[in-house]
């Protein structure tokens, strides 16, 4: 299916390949990133009210 | 304990819807119910985009099968430009309102406007060499666009120069607002100067190009802004935590401070 789909696109496959690849690379990094940060900020708090460290309105 | 949170929720309780939705608490309690509906419409949208991208669209009569570049080279065009609006918002909010979410949304908006920027110049590029037969011109377009990335990289640097994150709101705040020029620029620099770069293809006049080709290139920008939309608010609620976090962390090393100076 990919074969077929890419001797569909032409001469210029490459660049419409290479165009949604690189696309999909940062995305992936973004969405990657972002769960990553998030992971770890909630892990982080996570450890401060293990310690009984809390905000004040969750005491 | 008891009555200071009785306290809080009541004096929530008195604040417009704005000031509410403002509220970094209140923020974290209705954000949360949006994060897997946004998910789900960004990958429905994705998927039907991709379809429409790769099955069900035609070729150009003149770019050939190279407009299906197109597909996700003017949505991240058009976020790279919609962040920065976005943070302009955001940054009037820092600035006349002083709401704390206003600076959060501005800091988690700006490495994701740099990724969509850099993909818009990436994507551009690698349509202009079969297009036009050139990778890059230095014309108004793509040179505003490229200076466009590098304010979102220079925001992104400041933003972590600063410890005092609330300080260093004002301060990028006004910075935002200032290359906030440069977003006209972009838009109109195809009708301004000559370019290589094709025009605007919504107008006054409407859509210049068929059904079959826009219908794909809007799901696509709508797939785009959804994700953009899903990625800030988890971005926001993380730079929620975060600060926590350090106002947690401060209050402990403060009070283990002062404990060691009672001693």
């Amino acid at each position: 299916m990919i074969g077929n789909l890419v001797n569909s696109l032409g001469p210029h496959a490459n660049f419409i390949i290479i165009s949604y690849l690189g696309v999909a690379l940062v995305i992936t990094g973004l969405i990657i990133g972002t769960m990553l940060s998030s992971a770890k900020q909630k892990k982080r708090l996570a450890n401060l009210e293990a310690k009984g460290i809390r905000r004040r309105s969750e005491k | 304990m008891k009555n200071s949170t009785q306290a809080q929720d009541q004096s929530i309780k008195k604040m417009n819807w704005f000031d509410r939705l403002a509220h970094p608490g209140q923020f974290l309690k209705w954000s949360k119910y949006l994060i897997i509906p946004l998910i789900i419409i960004t990958i429905v949208l994705f998927a039907l985009g991709l379809w429409y991208a790769f099955f069900n669209s035609p070729e150009d009569y003149q770019m050939g099968d190279t407009v299906r570049i197109m597909y996700v080279h003017v949505p991240n065009a058009w976020l790279s430009q919609f962040v920065y609006m976005a943070m302009a918002v955001s940054a009037i909010g820092t600035l006349v309102w002083r709401h704390p979410i206003a600076d959060v949304s501005m800091k988690v908006a700006a490495p994701l406007g740099a990724g969509f920027t850099a993909l818009a110049l990436f994507t551009g590029s690698l349509w202009g060499r079969p297009t036009w037969g050139t990778y890059w011109e230095w014309d108004g377009r793509m040179t505003a666009t490229l200076i466009l990335l590098f304010m979102y990289l220079g925001l992104v640097a400041l933003w972590r120069s600063f410890d005092d994150q609330l300080r260093a709101a004002k301060l990028i705040a006004v910075l935002t607002l200032v290359g906030a020029i440069n977003i006209p620029i972009i838009k109109f620099s195809v009708d301004w100067w000559n370019t290589l770069h094709q025009p605007s293809i919504v107008s006054a006049k409407g859509l210049s190009m068929p059904a079959s080709i826009y219908i794909p290139l809007f799901v696509m920008m709508f797939a785009f802004t959804f994700l953009f939309a899903t990625l800030h608010i988890v971005g926001m609620r993380t730079e929620i935590l975060r600060r926590r976090a350090d106002a947690l962390e401060r209050k402990s090393l403060y009070n283990t401070g002062a404990k060691g100076e009672v001693k």
